[in-house]
Parts: C-alpha cells; sequence; structure tokens
C-alpha cells in the first residue's frame, strides 16, 4: 500500500504550507488541497461513500472560507506570535504524539479489523432492508438514531449561523 | 503501522497550527485539519487488505469486505464539520466586522 | 449601469450546466440504496449547484426561483419528514422500524424507507447549508459598500 503514504505525505506537506504561509486566501486553498487529498485516500481505501461527500463538502467549505476572507484589507499582513507559544505549543505536541505512538500498540494491525458489529451487518444487510449499499442500509436503517442526532446538530449550527448574522445586524 | 504514525502525524501539524497561530482563520484551518485526521484513521482502521468496497453486487459473492461501521459513522461527522466550521466563519464574520482585525489578542485587549 | 453577478459567459454556460448539475444531485439521492452516494452527497450537490446560480447571476436573481422563506420551509419539511419515518415505525412497534415492503434487491423501488429518509436528508442538508451560504452572502454585502464609501 504505497500509495496510501505518498497521498498521505503530500497531505501532511499541504497541511504545513497552510499552516505557516502569511497570505490568508492561500492558506484556505491549501486546506482545500488537504481536503483532496483524502478524497482520494478514501477511495483508496474502499471507501466510494465517503469520497463523494468529501469532495462536495470539500468545494463547499472552501467556497464558504473564501467568502469569509476574500473582503478583508489585512489578508496579507502576518499576526506575530510570540516566543513563549512555539515552546509551550512544542512541548505539547510532542508529548502528544509520544503518548499516541504509545497507545498505537494497543490497535489491531493495518489491514486486519476486528468487525464485531460489522460482519453481522454485511450478512445481515440483503435480507434484512433490502439495499445494496451496505452503508446506506446502517445509516438509515440499523443506526438510524445516529442520524437522527446528526439531523439535529445540522440544524442547531443552521439557526447558529442565522441568529449570529441576522440579529447584530439589526442593532446597528 | 507507520500509516498510522503518519495519521497522527498530520493531526499533530493541526494542532500545532491550533495552539500557535493567533489569526482567527489560521485556527478555523488548524481544526480542518485535525478534523480530517481523525477521519482518516477511523477509516484506515476499518481496512483490510485486498478488501471490497462494502456495496454488494449481482455478481459477486460477500467475501473480504472492509467494516461498514466506521465508515458510515464518518459520512454523518462529514457533514456535522461542515455545519461546524459555517458557524465559527459565521462568528469570525461577526467579529471581523466589530474589531476590523482577526487578531485574537487584539480582540481581547478591545474588549475592555 | 453594471449588471449584478459575472460576465456573459459565465451566466450563458451557468444556464446550460445548473440543470445538468441539479440532474446528478437528483439521480444521486435516488439511487442512494445501490450504488454510492445517497441523502448527505446528494443534498449538498443540490445546495452546490444553488450556490453556482447566486455567484453567476448575483444574489438577488437566484433568490427570486428560491427565496428564504421557501429555503427555511423546506428544512423543517426535511425534519419533519424524517420524524414522521421514524413514527412510522411505531405501527410495528420499534421507533425506525423499516415496515414498508422490501421489494427485489438491486431495483430502484426497494429497501422500504431506506429510499424515503434519504429524499428527507436531502432536503434538510441541501435547505440547510444552501440557508447557510445565503446568510454569509447577504451579510457581506452592506460591508463592502460602507467600506469603499470611506
Amino acid at each position: 500500500m504505497i500509495e496510501l503514504h505518498i497521498v498521505l505525505v503530500l497531505m501532511i506537506i499541504g497541511a504545513v504550507v497552510a499552516t505557516e504561509i502569511n497570505d490568508l486566501l492561500s492558506s484556505v486553498i491549501a486546506l482545500g488541497a488537504v481536503g483532496f487529498g483524502l478524497t482520494l485516500e478514501f477511495l483508496l481505501l474502499r471507501a466510494p461513500d465517503l469520497a463523494i461527500t468529501q469532495l462536495v463538502v470539500e468545494i463547499l467549505s472552501v467556497i464558504i472560507l473564501i467568502r469569509a476572507t476574500i473582503g478583508t484589507k489585512i489578508c496579507c499582513d502576518p499576526i506575530k506570535t510570540r516566543a513563549a507559544y512555539f515552546v509551550f505549543a512544542a512541548l505539547f505536541t510532542g508529548a502528544f504524539l509520544a503518548f499516541s505512538y504509545r497507545a498505537l500498540a494497543q490497535l489491531p494491525a493495518f489491514g486486519s479489523p476486528i468487525m464485531k458489529m460489522g460482519a453481522q451487518y454485511i450478512q445481515e444487510a440483503a435480507a434484512k432492508t433490502g439495499a445494496a449499499n451496505i452503508v446506506s442500509s446502517v445509516i438509515l436503517d440499523f443506526r438510524a438514531y445516529d442520524t437522527l442526532g446528526e439531523a439535529t446538530i445540522l440544524f442547531t449550527s443552521v439557526i447558529g449561523v442565522l441568529a449570529v448574522l441576522r440579529l447584530a445586524g439589526r442593532n446597528k | 503501522m507507520s500509516i498510522y504514525i503518519l495519521c497522527l502525524i498530520l493531526f499533530a501539524v493541526g494542532l500545532y497550527c491550533l495552539l500557535v497561530k493567533r489569526n482567527l482563520i489560521k485556527k478555523i484551518v488548524g481544526l480542518g485539519i485535525m478534523e480530517y485526521a481523525v477521519n482518516l484513521f477511523f477509516i484506515l482502521l476499518g481496512y483490510r487488505h485486498n478488501g471490497q468496497a462494502p456495496i454488494l453486487d449481482k455478481e459477486q459473492a460477500i467475501v473480504n469486505m472492509v467494516d461498514p461501521l466506521p465508515q458510515a459513522l464518518i459520512l454523518t461527522s462529514i457533514v456535522i464539520g461542515l455545519g461546524v466550521m459555517a458557524l465559527m466563519v459565521a462568528i469570525t464574520v461577526r467579529l471581523y466586522e466589530k474589531y476590523r482585525t482577526f487578531d485574537i489578542g487584539e480582540i481581547r485587549r478591545l474588549k475592555g | 449601469m453594471k449588471e449584478a453577478g459575472m460576465s456573459l459567459i459565465v451566466k450563458r454556460i451557468t444556464k446550460i450546466t445548473v440543470s445538468l448539475i441539479f440532474l446528478y444531485g437528483v439521480y444521486i439521492v435516488l439511487h442512494g440504496h445501490i450504488t454510492p452516494g445517497g441523502g448527505f452527497a446528494g443534498g449538498v450537490i443540490i445546495a452546490l449547484s444553488f450556490i453556482h446560480l447566486v455567484l453567476a447571476f448575483g444574489k438577488e436573481a437566484a433568490l427570486k426561483r428560491l427565496n428564504e422563506t421557501a429555503v427555511s420551509a423546506i428544512e423543517s419539511l426535511g425534519g419533519l419528514l424524517f420524524w414522521g419515518i421514524a413514527l412510522l415505525g411505531l405501527l410495528g412497534g420499534v421507533f425506525f422500524l423499516n415496515i414498508l415492503p422490501k421489494g427485489r434487491i438491486f431495483h430502484l423501488f426497494s429497501s422500504g424507507t431506506i429510499v424515503l429518509c434519504n429524499i428527507a436528508i436531502f432536503l434538510k442538508v441541501g435547505a440547510g447549508l444552501f440557508a447557510i451560504f445565503i446568510a454569509l452572502a447577504a451579510m457581506r454585502m452592506p460591508a463592502e459598500k460602507k467600506e469603499g464609501k470611506k
């Protein structure tokens, strides 16, 4: 699986560019590049549903972020960070990497998942739901409660956006 | 195992961006990178070697299929991530309207 | 007087492509139980087709076809439809039970309530994301004008 590694290294390079570049518009576009790399990874990992969704969601999120940055005047001047922040963040990130490396030993090896519930879903999906797409039958039939919660979260965020953008406008 | 480590490095880049940068748009970008890394990690956990996509076909038998459960969980998580990002962008745009800056330290100073 | 939106070339191409994108979104939603896709991806594609209209023709021309009241009504309709399907399962005894006939696998009209759930999710996601976009777009316009006057 060398192609997975190559795409993931390219994604890390894109993430570093998005972090370090000064121009905000370039940073947002680099984030879009990372998202399209993620789409390729999903295709390589045999998840076509996720690849389609990630592709269109990435386009929409790049449009929204460009919408936020494009009218602003200060898009190109960098904001200086204090040196103490660098030390603190480097220590914290290093500690995170060290602990998570210890935790990786507990996981099953790559390529041989446990699949306690997954095997059952695969066996029963065709007979119980009649849908050929097993992911679709899991999110809308076996685990529809999750999707109901997701719909609630999306509704809350839409209401939040409308409230934040409208009410303050009327007060002016 | 090495692919898990690369995925963790991607998460660490996002975490570093979130901690160090004081620009609000940069913080949103860092959170986005962290979200991508977590989504990818779930799918990596469900992959099996030479696996098939979890979609039934007329001719194929059900052999060696990848785990559909993480894919179903992440499918909803991607759309939730978009909604959360839109909410963050809305708050950021509103803060820019009021203070004319993206610098989080500047905004804190102007408050008092 | 300058027209709203982008140049003539963009407008002509948009008139051709927007209907194709819309059709593709509907295809993705309706075949969500047979092929990859489903309500989430299809909803975002439909929202993108309307955003395409907003970007090419300006806000007013696009909102003439689908105004904000209609968007919020469609989103609430999607949510109510999803709850209705969930409550329909109570007739069989369990919340979210798939009580409709399953049909034959690999055909368009199969798998009971999953098709209806896909349509409900599609209405909810599509209308919700389009509402977010027009809120952001409408919000930025007066601010830019004010900056120009200074």
